[in-house]
């Protein structure tokens, strides 16, 4: 009786040290990426850097074509991306539980989850970029809110089935039509997860440079016509760090903590607002 | 099986002749003292999915008077309820079968609007669902899908609407804030506000204060026997004192049947049936 209680409780001991061990590793990892970011990438934040264009080769230069490019390009991925999302999720959660089409949509859609995201950006260029026959914002915009949509579709369906089906019940006996039940009760009591769900997403594309490569490709200038190669964050990382210049390199490490402060900061941000309210309500 | 025998179903559904016919012959003594139907529950059958929940029910409900529907879990006064609005509706594997009569038009049939149905027939649920928006929006809501109201139209409707569910007094400074901030009794009575915000004819309440404390309780049983003047009011409930002290009617369900049905002093008084006795005498269920 003793033994096996003495048994249990070194066993629980047990367990939460390899739990705490294991979480502090995978923070440890995280932390260090970020450490190491600050340290190389610190030193080359500068004004100059938000203020001039990518440099040509053997001059220095900034980034804000490039920063103006990507803000483009998310915005526009999300604009195109959330109304389909939430559409869709609204369609799983609301209308169709157990249909076969739900079904299908719902097994698709974790497949899209985890499809890598170059094959979307392949994709985009078939279907975009070689029909036109050139790079364009669009074509960026179209994979971007692609990797959005299964996000969003996810995080929507979710939080609907959240809101408690006594809400509709209550809503359809006052008479309310199905969408009215919709838009007006289960969208309020589900705004702060889908908006959460939706400022994900973007955070999770603002970084994504592989679907761009096949996409808006990207530009030396600036540029705001969307119909040609844009210029932006995750692409000139990627080409500046693979350059020789230590300038680039520099200029590289300084985009990359810019893009990572910014979407940890969208990730805390929607932390304390959205979920605060979720709670209060 | 029922005690009232239900007449025949014409073809052209119920009228006003014919809906007297059962509650003349149930209780021949007190017959001239039974209110006007309002509505008529005749062979209603109810399935989720193949399972059946109700068995051929035959009842009929008073106009403005209070009918409780009691018995043990799973006898299928929820169900019963539920169909007089249709909001089981919401679910597909959910039919019911039978004529539910309401002012003379069977509200089971194909061409019924489902929308115009339920804000004639309102309902309030076991929890309170305060909708997640303004006390004020919480009762304009229904009002809108309705009426096009000015300002101070609707807010004169919300004024009355809070007053007649005796919340008024607790609510009117603050009819900005969210409805979800009220109390669980508060709550209760924002809904029952919300219902009858839209004018209906019947109300369903569904065990209303089962989730609430006895002082809520207690408003929620008042703002009852305040209802029953304008409307006709159906409530569900497991405790049996509350449908003693609330309802005119009473009916006790069993296993998807309605065991007794009568004014609710002959059902806890010296109802006919010994399964009834047992019931109120807290020996079954």
């Amino acid at each position: 009786m003793i033994s096996l209680y003495r048994r249990r409780r070194l066993l629980n001991y047990f367990q939460m040290t390899v739990s705490v061990l294991v979480t502090a590793l995978g923070i440890f990892v995280l932390a260090s990426i970020l450490w190491t970011l600050i340290g190389y990438g610190f030193e080359g934040l500068s004004l100059k850097m938000f203020t001039a264009m990518t440099p040509p080769p053997g001059n220095s230069g900034g980034v804000l074509n490039a920063i103006a490019g990507s803000i483009v390009l998310t915005a526009l991925g999300i604009v195109i991306g959330a109304p389909i999302g939430v559409l869709a999720g609204t369609y799983l959660a609301e209308y169709s539980e157990r249909g076969k089409i739900a079904e299908a949509t719902r097994f698709i859609n974790d497949i899209l989850l985890s499809a890598p995201s170059i094959l979307i950006g392949l994709f985009v260029y078939e279907v975009a970029v070689v029909p036109s026959r050139h790079f364009s914002a669009w074509a960026g915009a179209i994979a971007l809110a692609l990797i959005a949509i299964p996000v969003i579709v996810r995080t929507s369906e979710d939080m609907l089935r959240l809101v408690p089906n006594d809400l509709r019940e209550a809503a359809t006996a006052l008479g309310a039509p199905r969408w009215k039940m919709i838009t007006q009760v289960s969208y309020r009591a589900a705004r702060a997860g889908i908006l959460t769900g939706i400022l994900l997403a973007l955070a999770r594309i603002a970084g994504e440079t592989a679907p761009l490569l096949f996409t808006v490709l990207n530009n030396q200038f600036w540029s705001s016509n969307l119909d040609a190669p844009m210029a932006n964050l995750p692409v000139v990382i990627f080409q500046f760090a693979l350059s020789p210049y230590a300038d680039w390199q520099q200029l590289a490490w300084a985009s990359a903590l810019l893009v990572t402060v910014t979407i940890l900061g969208l990730n805390i941000f929607v932390r304390l607002t959205l979920g605060k309210r979720d709670k209060r309500s | 099986m029922s005690e009232i025998p239900a007449p025949e179903a014409s073809p052209q559904g119920g009228n006003a002749i014919e809906l007297k016919a059962p509650t003349a012959r149930i209780e021949a003594g007190d017959a001239a003292a039974r209110p006007a139907s309002k509505i008529e529950v005749r062979g209603l059958k109810f399935y989720y999915n193949q399972s059946i929940a109700l068995r051929s029910i035959d009842m009929s409900i008073y106009d403005r008077r209070v009918t409780a529907l009691i018995g043990p879990s799973g006898c299928g006064k929820s169900t019963f309820l539920r169909t007089l609005n249709r909001i089981y509706e919401l679910y597909p594997h959910m039919r019911a079968e039978g004529e539910v009569i309401l002012d003379g038009e069977n509200i089971l049939g194909p061409s019924v609007d489902l929308n115009r149905l339920r804000a004639r027939v309102g309902m309030v649920f076991q929890r309170p669902t305060p909708f997640p928006m303004s006390i004020h929006d919480n009762i304009a809501f229904g009002i809108r899908l309705y009426e096009r109201l000015s300002a101070v139209e609707m807010d004169e409707r919300v004024e009355w609407a809070l007053t007649k569910a005796a919340l008024w007094g607790e609510v009117k400074d603050k009819l900005r804030a969210s409805g979800l901030s009220l109390s669980g009794g508060q709550q209760q009575r924002l809904c029952i506000a919300r219902a009858i915000a839209l004018n209906p004819e019947v109300v369903l309440l569904d065990e209303p204060a089962s989730a609430l404390d006895p002082i809520s309780t207690q408003r929620i049983e008042e703002l009852i026997k305040e209802l029953r003047e304008d409307y006709t009011v159906v409530i569900v409930t497991h405790n049996l004192q509350q449908a003693a002290r609330v309802a005119d009617y009473t009916a006790l369900m069993y296993l998807g049947e309605l065991v007794e049905f009568d004014d609710t002093e002959t059902i806890f008084t010296r109802p006919k049936k010994k399964q009834t006795e047992d019931y109120v005498t807290g020996r079954f269920g």
